[in-house]
C-alpha cells in the first residue's frame, strides 16, 4: 500500500533496479560459493590433474617449452609455470603452494630452513647451461677481446664517473666515450654478472643504461658505435647480426687458454669462464609422488638437450641429464649448491658433485 | 584584434585535440602493423607456446574476461552502496570530510600497493589462492575509489525537488534512493564504472603481485580457478629474446584493444537507454 503512490510518480522505471538488484544477487551468489576456495596448488577440477611451477623468469623459457610438449604428449595433465623470481618461487616453494621451483641460483641457507619448518623436502636438479654475453656495436672494430681483469676495471663501484673513455681499459683502444648497458639491478643475471665480475653481487657502478627488458639493450647497443654491454646469451643469439660478440679471457689456462667467445660448445665444456653458471628446477619430493609429477620430471630430463638448445639455452649433455634423473627417481633429497657460489662451476665439477651423491 | 584572439583560441583548441587523436591514430596504426597480419581465429583460439607462430591468447582473453566480469560484479554494488552512504546518509561533519580526502587518496595509489594488498589479504589470509576470485577482488580494490567518486558526483546532479517529491508522496528515505535517485543517476554510475574497469584490464603489475600465473594451458572453468589475463601474455611476449614475439605481442594488445572498446560500448549503450528512458 505505501508503495502505490511511490509508483504513481517515479520516472525511470523498472528495469536498471533490477539490474542492479540482480548484480548484488550474483555477488551474495559468488560469496556464498566461496567454501569451495582452496589454496592448494596441486588440485583441479574435470578430472585432469595439475602440475604447478614458479619461480626465475630465467628458467622460464625452458619449463615452459618442458610443459608444452608434455602436455602434447600426455592427455589429462595440464602444466602451469608462473614467474615471481627465484626469491618469489621458493617462497612459495616452501609454503607447499607449488609442486617445482624454477631457480637461477641455488636454494640458499635460509630459504633450505624456511622449507624445513613446513617439512617440505626437495630434490635438486640442474637443467640447463646460461651464459652472459658481452657485446658492442658491430663497428667497434677496436673491440677483439676483453679479460675479467679489464672488465672489472669498467664496472667496478670505484669506476662510476672515473672509467669514462675507451683507452682507460686499454691504451691501444680509442680516446672516446664508452657507454655501458646492463642488465636491470633487480635482474638475476645482473646479480651474476656483478659476482662473476666484481666478486660481489649487486655491486657496480651506477651510472650505466640499466632495463629489465633486455630488447632495449639490445637496441641501445646496436645503435651505438661506443656501446658495450652485457645481457643474456639467447638475447646475442637471437640478435646475432646487430650486435659483435667479444671474447672473454679468465687469465686461467686451465679451462682453455686465451679469450673465449661464448657459444653453446665453449659454454657446454666449461671454457667460456666465469659468464656461465647452472639453472635449476627443484622437485617436492611430496609431490614428486604424485603420478603427474613423476612423469613431468622424467619427462623434462629426458627431454632438456632438444628443448633447451630450442629456447636458446645450452644444454648439461646426456651424462648429467641421465645421472640427475636416477638421483630423482632414488628421491635423493638436499641441495649440494646450496649458500654455494655456482659462479664458473663448469660441467666437471658439475659430474662430481653428482657423483659424490 | 578580440576576434583575432577569438580565431587563434579555436585553433589552439584544435591543435590540441588534433595531438591526442594524431597520438591514438600513430599507436592504432603501428599495432596494426606490426601485429595486424598475426590476426586470426587461430590467435584467438590457440593457447601460448614458445614458436610465436602457434602462440595464441585464448587463455588470456578468457582469464581477462572472467576478471573483468568479476570485478564489475564486486565493484559496482560495494562502490554505488558507499557512495549512497556518503551522499545521501552521512553528515557534512569533520569526519565524512576526512573519509572524502582519503577516498580521493585512494585512487592514486600506485597499483602495485593493492597487489601487495590483494596478496596478503585475499591469496593467503583468505586462501582464496591465486585465483580468478583473487585477482578480481584485488582489482575491486584498485577500482573502488573512482566508482565510489563518479557515483557521488551522479547522485549530487539528481535535483533535490525529486527527493524532495517523493518524500511528500509519503516515501521513506529507503524508497526515495531506490526508486528515485539511483535510477537517474545510473548514467553517471555507469561511465564511472567503465572509466575503473578500463583501468583495471590494462592492469599487470597487481595481478603478478598476486601471483598470476605467465602460461596456463586451459582458461579458467570457474572463480577458482588459476589465470592469466592479456596484459601478462603482452608483458611476457615482448621481453622474449625472439623478434617474432614482437608481432604476437602487438597482436596481442589489439585484442586487448577491441576487448575494452567493446567492454565501453555494451557500457554506453546502456547509459543511452537509460538517459533516453530518464528524459521521457
Amino acid at each position: 500500500m505505501l508503495l502505490l503512490p511511490i509508483r504513481l510518480v517515479s520516472l525511470p522505471q523498472g528495469k536498471p533496479v533490477v539490474s542492479l538488484a540482480s548484480v548484488v544477487a550474483l555477488v551474495f551468489a559468488l560469496a556464498a560459493c566461496g567454501g569451495g576456495a582452496n589454496s592448494s596448488g596441486a588440485s583441479s577440477s574435470g578430472g585432469t590433474t595439475l602440475v604447478t611451477l614458479d619461480g626465475s623468469s630465467t628458467v622460464f623459457p625452458i619449463s615452459e617449452a618442458v610443459a608444452e610438449e608434455f602436455q602434447k604428449a600426455t592427455a589429462g595433465v595440464n602444466v602451469t609455470v608462473g614467474i615471481s623470481g627465484t626469491g618469489g618461487g621458493f617462497q612459495k616453494f616452501c609454503r607447499g603452494e607449488i609442486d617445482i621451483a624454477d631457480a637461477s641460483r641455488p636454494i640458499s641457507a635460509s630459504e633450505v630452513a624456511a622449507c624445513g619448518k613446513t617439512g617440505i623436502e626437495f630434490i635438486e636438479m640442474p637443467v640447463a647451461y646460461d651464459g652472459i654475453a658481452i657485446t658492442v656495436n658491430p663497428k667497434a672494430a677496436w673491440a677483439d677481446k676483453i679479460t675479467v681483469a679489464e672488465l672489472k676495471t669498467l664496472w667496478a663501484p670505484e669506476a662510476q664517473g672515473k672509467v669514462t673513455k675507451w683507452n682507460q681499459i686499454r691504451a691501444s683502444w680509442p680516446d672516446r666515450e664508452i657507454h655501458l648497458f646492463g642488465a636491470g639491478v633487480d635482474s638475476g643475471t645482473y646479480d651474476y654478472f656483478t659476482e662473476a665480475i666484481n666478486g660481489k653481487a649487486k655491486a657496480s657502478r651506477g651510472d650505466f643504461t640499466s632495463s629489465e627488458d633486455d630488447n632495449v639493450l639490445v637496441q641501445g647497443i646496436s645503435n651505438d658505435e661506443l656501446a658495450i654491454g652485457f645481457l643474456p646469451f639467447a638475447y646475442y643469439e637471437e640478435n646475432a647480426a646487430r650486435l659483435k660478440l667479444v671474447p672473454v679471457d679468465d687469465d686461467k689456462a686451465d679451462n682453455g687458454a686465451g679469450a673465449v667467445l661464448p657459444s653453446p660448445e665453449t659454454i657446454k665444456i666449461g671454457s667460456y669462464q666465469p659468464l656461465s653458471r647452472p639453472v635449476f628446477i627443484y622437485v617436492s619430493k611430496k609431490a614428486a609422488d604424485r603420478p603427474e609429477v613423476q612423469q613431468f620430471v622424467e619427462f623434462y630430463m629426458k627431454n632438456a638437450e632438444t628443448l633447451v638448445r630450442e629456447v636458446n639455452y645450452v644444454g648439461l649433455g646426456p651424462e648429467i641429464y641421465g645421472m640427475v634423473s636416477d638421483r630423482f627417481a632414488k628421491r635423493h633429497t638436499g641441495s649440494v649448491f646450496s649458500g654455494q657460489n655456482t659462479v664458473g662451476v663448469t660441467i666437471d665439477q658439475l659430474l662430481n658433485k653428482e657423483r659424490a651423491q | 584584434m578580440r576576434k583575432h584572439a577569438d580565431v587563434i583560441f579555436e585553433f589552439v583548441s584544435l591543435g590540441a585535440l588534433l595531438v591526442a587523436l594524431a597520438a591514438l591514430a600513430a599507436l592504432v596504426f603501428d599495432l596494426v602493423s606490426d601485429g595486424g597480419s598475426r590476426l586470426s581465429w587461430q590467435f584467438l583460439t590457440n593457447i601460448a607456446s614458445r614458436n610465436a607462430e602457434n602462440a595464441g591468447v585464448y587463455h588470456a582473453l578468457m582469464g581477462s574476461i572472467w576478471v573483468i566480469a568479476l570485478t564489475g560484479a564486486l565493484a559496482l554494488p560495494a562502490g554505488v552502496a558507499a557512495a549512497i552512504y556518503l551522499e545521501e546518509y552521512g553528515s557534512r561533519s569533520r569526519t565524512a570530510r576526512f573519509i572524502e580526502l582519503n577516498i580521493s587518496n585512494l585512487a592514486a595509489v600506485p597499483s602495485i600497493i593493492y597487489g601487495l594488498l590483494g596478496l596478503g589479504l585475499f591469496v593467503r589470509l583468505m586462501a582464496m589462492g591465486q585465483s580468478v576470485m583473487a585477482g578480481a577482488a584485488t582489482l575491486a580494490l584498485l577500482a573502488l575509489p573512482v566508482v565510489i567518486m563518479s557515483t557521488r558526483e551522479a547522485l549530487r546532479t539528481v535535483p533535490n525537488t525529486i527527493r524532495e517529491g517523493s518524500y511528500a508522496l509519503g516515501a521513506t528515505k529507503w524508497q526515495t534512493i531506490w526508486n528515485q535517485v539511483l535510477p537517474m543517476a545510473l548514467p553517471g554510475v555507469l561511465t564511472g564504472l567503465i572509466l575503473a574497469l578500463s583501468r583495471a584490464i590494462g592492469e599487470t603489475a597487481p595481478l603478478i603481485t598476486i601471483g598470476a600465473l605467465t602460461y596456463i594451458p586451459f582458461a579458467p572453468d570457474g572463480i577458482w580457478s588459476k589465470f592469466t589475463v592479456l596484459p601478462i601474455q603482452v608483458f611476457n611476449w615482448v621481453s622474449r629474446p625472439q623478434p617474432e614475439f614482437k608481432a604476437n605481442a602487438a597482436a596481442g594488445i589489439l585484442v586487448l584493444m577491441v576487448l575494452l572498446l567493446s567492454m565501453n560500448a555494451i557500457a554506453i549503450v546502456v547509459r543511452d537507454r537509460q538517459q533516453r528512458r530518464g528524459r521521457a
